[in-house]
């Protein structure tokens, strides 16, 4: 399956709905994406990964150059996540301890909104 | 034993063909399915670190995969021709080392942490990765 992006924004949390596989070669998509959000002012970022059916390091680069690119403005980036195949990837890179990583769209704006 | 090679050029849009044919022979090979999903992880990891390789150092040359089914063993090689002498370290985890560079060792990282057997072997030739997983007798023995 290729690369499917959305985005909205919702309560500020501009929210990226990412569906297929991330991989080196769809990874430069969502790379584009990120960069893009953030150059409109979009610094706080919520990717939902639930339908992501493939992760490898090029897309985890992608997140965490995301994530260097919102903290820069004093943002955030968060992950929605559930699935054991992907959340392994995870933490063996040990990036759990550098990401937010929520069960839920709904459980992330929570904890986004008592941040506020 | 019985083995498929694969060569391809180095192109990223290959690389899911690659994790694709890998595998469909470790299914083939007995590896359970529970192990597939690491099996094509650690497999596209392989192919991506050398595509990205090759197109820095050697974008004409091709990257070459063997499957082989070996005494009860599934074992993938990747192999590239691209200089290198990458060796993982360990560094804490801080938002400020992940560098570009730093993240290139990710892949082998991943692959580190799937397979159940890995070999890493760089030289100024080019890296060979070699990796394995059990495969059960209940699998189809032949490729």
């Amino acid at each position: 399956m290729d690369l499917k992006l959305d985005h909205r924004t919702e309560d500020g949390l501009t929210i990226v709905e990412v569906e297929g596989e991330i991989d080196v070669y769809t990874a430069p998509r969502l790379r584009e994406l990120l960069i893009d959000l953030v150059n409109k002012g979009n610094f706080h970022l919520l990717v939902n990964m639930e339908k992501v059916d493939f992760l490898d390091s090029t897309g985890l680069g992608v997140l965490v150059g995301g994530l260097k690119r919102v903290r820069a403005h004093d943002g955030s980036l968060e992950l929605v996540c559930t699935q054991e195949r992907i959340l392994k990837i995870f933490r063996i890179t040990g990036l759990t301890k550098v990401f937010g990583i929520y069960a839920s769209v709904d459980e992330a704006k929570e904890a986004h909104g008592k941040d506020k | 034993m019985a083995t498929v090679e694969l060569t391809f050029s180095a192109l990223p849009a290959h690389v899911r063909t690659a994790r694709l044919v890998a595998t469909a022979i470790a299914r083939r090979t007995g590896v359970e399915e529970s192990l597939l999903d690491e099996v094509r992880l650690a497999v596209g990891e392989a192919c991506s670190r050398a595509v990205e390789a090759h197109r820095a150092h050697c974008p004409g040359e091709p990257i070459r995969i063997e499957l082989r089914d070996d005494s009860g063993r599934f074992e993938v090689t990747v192999s590239d021709q691209a200089p290198s002498d990458e060796i993982m370290q360990e560094r804490t985890m801080d938002l400020g080392v992940l560098s570009d560079s730093f993240l290139s060792g990710f892949g082998i990282a991943v692959i580190a942490g799937l397979a159940d057997d890995v070999e890493v072997f760089p030289s100024p030739k080019g890296m060979r990765i070699r990796m394995s997983w059990p495969a059960t007798p209940n699998g189809h023995p032949s490729l």
